[in-house]
């Protein structure tokens, strides 16, 4: 790989300069989440972790599904399966920003010649009863990153407050590298023997998944899906405490978790299949959202949630 | 006198807070200030994304020693209740001094308050200021619990004395101790700085590359911009309220302008304009001789040595982006516009306005009826009105509304045109939401009036008919702005419109369609009968009486018993209408008042003519409180009073109402008669005034009576004992009265 200062030739490169740059900064680089998600919070290395007394740092590549946003891979910009690199520090050290703006430098963006802007932009997640006050960041008027100080999760008040980043990946390496369409974005170095873009990666599985989300995933099979892990979860979360075959304290607070991320995951599917009208909508994220405090409130019980073992 | 210097250094604060939050800064501290003794010559604040400022010249070096007399208990009070006091009072037994009061002998202590320094009053009050801030919105962040905007990073407060020498205030909020320095812009800045003043401040913040005052940066912006604008042969669009807000994203303004990529220019100007004032910010930038937005403007917060190329090169980059967007909707929504529009006002089918109202569609079904009712009253075409109130509402489905609701109306204007439809229809799709503020122009257009007026009067109606009305500060559906858009409406345009019959009829389409579920098939066609004849009767009641008649005689009556759909209709709609229109008599009240009309004067003519004639009972109110204006107007008032109270006394003492017309066989003396042929003048002078609509000479015709009243109470007694001639002076007040009641309710008027 190169020197960091010089200009990063791929999207693969930049990913790896980020996480060489997280882990220098003392993060733990985490694998992504091996379910589908909609945005990086949904990890639990953010969702769960960023709960409870314990410090925490992390950070991740995590592949996200929004399947409203499939254009067939025609669009320049938009996608229907795409990377965000996520950042969680609990508790905010008083220096996140020139962090965060190290990071940049690190991935080849030249503060002295670039516009880094860092304008008002609350986050709110219905579906996670989570919300913060930060900014979105600017680099010569376009948005690269989320910035946001975490004030509750799951309905509980964040204490200490987590400082969490979210790049969308694609967005900052397509103006990092000069590309005008994600298609043609080199994934691995353009002079490797095999050189493979982003198209040559993703664009058939664009156009498949674009096809499924919107006119074939059965809807009737969804919908039964959306219950059934509404009521897995909960039956979890039921369990007494107390195991009775180890005779140990476990709360299944992850497994539980994990429900809740399939449901939240199948709404945004029967959203693009356009079955959910606009009150039900409402309601749906109302019950994914009851799901993450039940969620939220077990892990607060747990010894990762900052209860004495 | 020293001055005192606060700056209070944190993350990037939200650009719409600043001014306000600087404000909040000056005013909490100063009056702290003050409250403890400390007065000042002159405060200033300021603000930039990073840092509120407050700047206090001549402030007291302490605050003044107060000195109180407290008064205590009597000499010969219990000793437990002497030791409370000097408890409470903090002072000794021998510094007690017995005075003379009322009750005898009683203690007084003098209690003095030795003033206190200015760094310690300053401490407490920044710090109470700090943790009460009145942030819209406060986080945590870190383990602290102290709650600011943003990451509060530092604290400068320092007292400068006469000779230059500055000390900082000793204070510490939750780990963050005060000091006397700062630093300068993010990224140009060489880190952190000691000051000694606020001129030395303000001069080192300049060298380290922010300008303090957002004023200043906003003129530096505009003037930058209208320079390279002209240069180019081109103008900036003025925005003000962008204009602030850029101010309040950039320490150091550097201002650069770029193109618009050419195949965006056959935009509409305004997806232009929005789409980049609101994803980036960006002034626009017009060529005056072909009127299109050519150019944009943008505020970067860093000089490169590059010129700013790569900034401006991004920037462009960025928009082209988004206008692709624009244009892909654009095109996707020409489509469906060019095919008449249809899909998307299908869609609406499936779009709910409000749960007990029912979809988009069956609201445009209603708006539609209505406009067709109102047409001829304002000068429309009747088929254009309707046809107009059916495609007004389409482009809520199109795409770029979606993206961008604030083009709503606008968008429909133009999909209209692309439609090929008639351009009164095309102008109405736009104008229908206006008036949206009370500084915002009303449709002149008569189709738009038609439309605009249904569109209000439905959301109106349709929130009496499921009681929802605003209550207090509460008006969720902005119904107050709906009736003063009426209002509006009508009285600028001059229109005579009798807006009872149209409240009734859509009071009824919507009870209609809300019983819909739970009425019979013969109910809802004979709640259609009434409907169809309002019109002809002008009034609910009238067509519902009518039709029920109607059925009776035909001897198919419908179920009209307690609890019946028809029964609960026919109580409810006239009540609601009532009640609708004492709220428009209310707002208009307000509106009127703004203009210089009184309320009493509106309230004496809100009687008359059944009080839903706006543009009348504003004719009539100004034609009163014109002749109140003059000597012979208010005189009247007074005599007309004077009249009345006797009268209505009269009449509770008899129980009978004086109104069988006095005979003027009865009168005795001159006065007495004169008054008679004074008042058939007035009576009949009133009549023709009015029914020319000449409110002015009714309401001087009405005056006129006044020298004949007065020296009729100046000569006559009216209760004598002749009860002949005071039943017939009684019935003589009574015709004042009525006489007076044609031209105004004066009974309404105050003092």
């Amino acid at each position: 790989m190169a020197d960091s200062t010089s200009k990063p030739r791929s999207f693969q490169e930049i990913i790896l300069r980020l996480q060489t740059y997280w882990a220098g900064q003392g993060c733990a680089i985490m694998q992504p989440y091996d379910m589908e998600v909609g945005a990086g919070t949904f990890h639990p290395a953010t969702t769960l972790r960023s709960l409870g007394s314990k410090p925490w740092a992390a950070a991740y590549v995590q592949p996200s599904r929004r399947p409203t946003d499939g254009r067939y891979g025609e669009n320049p910009n938009r996608l229907q399966h795409y990377y965000q690199y996520q950042v969680l520090i609990k508790p905010s050290p008083p220096n996140l920003q020139e962090l965060y703006l190290g990071s940049l430098e690190a991935i080849g963006i030249d503060m002295a010649l670039h516009d880094i802007r860092f304008v008002e932009d609350d986050w709110e997640s219905p579906t996670l009863g989570a919300w913060g006050l930060g900014w979105e960041v600017w680099c010569d008027g376009m948005e690269v990153s989320q910035f946001t100080y975490f004030q509750q999760v799951g309905g509980h008040d964040c204490h200490p407050v987590s400082g969490e980043l979210t790049y969308g990946l694609e967005r900052l390496a397509m103006y990092v590298l000069g590309i005008d369409h994600v298609m043609d974005m080199p994934f691995n170095d353009p002079d490797a023997p095999i050189a493979l873009s982003y198209g040559d990666v993703f664009r058939q599985t664009e156009q498949e998944y674009s096809r499924w989300n919107f006119d074939v995933a059965d809807t009737d099979v969804l919908l039964r899906h959306f219950e059934e892990a509404e009521a897995e979860c909960e039956a979890i979360l039921s369990q007494h405490h107390d195991d009775p075959k180890t005779g140990k304290r476990i709360i299944m607070a992850h497994p539980a978790y994990d429900q809740c991320i399939k449901a939240s995951h199948i709404f945004n599917l029967l959203d693009a299949r356009g079955v959910i009208s606009v009150t039900e909508r409402q309601a749906y994220i109302g019950r994914v959202r009851a799901l993450a405090k039940q969620c939220a409130d077990a892990f607060v019980q747990t010894e990762a949630g900052g209860q004495a073992a | 006198m020293p001055d005192l210097l606060i700056e209070l250094f944190s993350e990037e604060i939200p650009a719409r807070m600043q001014a306000r939050a600087a404000d909040d800064l000056r005013k909490r501290v100063t009056d702290g200030l003050v409250e403890a003794g400390l007065t000042y010559a002159g405060a200033q604040a300021f603000s930039t994304p990073r840092r509120l400022t407050l700047a206090i010249d001549g402030l007291l070096a302490e605050s003044p020693t107060v000195t109180e007399d407290r008064k205590g208990p009597r000499v010969d009070a219990p000793e437990k209740a002497i030791e409370g006091f000097l408890c409470g009072a903090g002072v000794s037994r021998d510094a007690l001094e017995a005075r003379d009061d009322k009750k005898g002998q009683v203690y007084f202590a003098t209690i003095t308050k030795p003033g206190r320094p200015a760094d310690v009053i300053v401490a407490e009050v920044l710090e109470s200021a700090i943790r009460n801030f009145p942030w819209p919105k406060s986080m945590r962040w870190g383990t602290g619990s102290l709650r600011w905007v943003r990451p509060l990073h530092s604290i400068l407060c320092i007292l400068t004395d006469d000779a230059g020498e500055a000390r900082v205030v000793d204070m510490d909020v939750d780990g963050i101790k005060a000091g006397d320095s700062t630093q300068g812009h993010r990224f140009m800045g060489a880190g952190w700085f000691a000051v000694s003043s606020f001129e030395d401040y303000e001069a080192k913040l300049k060298r380290a590359k922010v300008i303090l005052d957002a004023k200043e940066r906003a003129d530096h912006i505009w003037q930058d911009a209208t320079n390279q604008a002209f240069a180019a042969g081109l103008e900036v669009v003025e925005d003000q309220g962008l204009l602030a807000e850029v101010a309040g994203l950039v320490e150091w303004p550097v201002v650069l302008m770029g193109q618009i990529d050419q195949e965006f220019l056959e935009l509409p100007p305004e997806v232009l304009q929005t789409s980049m004032k609101e994803h980036q910010k960006f002034f626009s930038v017009r060529n005056p001789k072909t009127g299109r937005i050519e150019s944009f403007v943008t505020v970067a917060n860093i000089e490169t040595a590059d010129d700013g190329a790569t900034i401006l090169a991004g920037n462009q980059k960025v928009l082209s982006a988004r206008l692709a967007d624009a244009k892909f909707f654009w095109n996707n929504d020409l489509r469906v516009a060019r095919d008449g529009m249809g899909d998307w006002i299908d869609q609406l089918k499936n779009v709910t306005f409000e749960r007990q109202l029912g979809t988009q569609a069956a609201r445009i079904a209603r708006i539609s009826a209505l406009a067709n009712d109102i047409a001829p009253d304002v000068g429309a075409q009747p088929d254009l009105a309707q046809q107009a109130a059916r495609v007004a509402k389409a482009d809520l489905s199109s795409e770029m509304v979606y993206e961008f609701p604030e083009l709503q109306g606008l968008m429909g204007r133009y999909y209209a045109e692309a439609a090929g439809l008639p351009a009164e229809v095309a102008a109405a799709c736009e104008q229908h939401y206006a008036p949206l503020g009370p500084s915002d122009d009303v449709p002149t257009a008569p189709v738009s009036v038609a439309v605009a007026l249904a569109d209000k009067l439905d959301t109106l109606t349709g929130f009496w008919a499921i009681d929802e009305k605003p209550t207090g500060s509460k008006d969720p559906f902005a119904l107050r702005r709906a009736a003063l858009g009426v209002i509006r409406i009508i009285l600028d345009g001059g229109y005579r419109v009798k807006l009872d019959r149209f409240i009734d009829a859509q009071l009824l389409r919507h009870k209609i369609s809300l019983n819909h579920a739970r009425a019979t098939e013969g109910e809802i066609d004979t709640l259609e009968e009434i409907l169809d004849e309002i019109a002809e009767h002008g009034v609910f009641g009238a067509a519902f009486h009518a039709v029920m008649d109607r059925l009776q005689h035909k001897g198919g009556a419908p179920d009209t018993g307690d609890g019946s759909v028809l029964r609960t209709v026919g109580n409810l709609v006239p009540d609601l209408s009532t009640d609708l229109l004492a709220f428009l008599h209310d707002r208009l009240k307000v509106y009127l008042r703004d203009q210089g009309l009184r309320y009493d004067v509106i309230d004496a003519c809100l009687t008359l003519d059944g009080g839903d004639d706006l543009a009348l009972i504003v004719a009539r109110a100004k034609a009163l409180s014109g002749i109140l204006a003059t000597e012979n107007g208010e005189n009247l008032v007074q005599g007309f009073k004077r009249a009345n109270n006797i009268l209505t006394q009269a009449e509770e003492r008899d129980g009978v109402e004086y109104s069988f017309g006095p005979d003027p066989k009865f009168a005795e003396g001159p006065e007495e008669k004169a008054l008679f042929t004074a008042l058939d003048k007035a009576e009949a002078d009133i009549a023709k005034a009015n029914a020319a609509e000449d409110f002015t000479g009714a309401m001087a015709a009405m005056a006129a009576m006044r020298p004949a009243v007065d020296a009729f109470f100046e000569a006559v007694q009216v209760n004598t004992d002749n009860q002949v001639v005071r039943r017939n002076r009684l019935n003589l007040l009574g015709k004042i009265r009525d006489i007076c009641l044609q031209a105004a309710d004066l009974t309404k008027l105050e003092g």
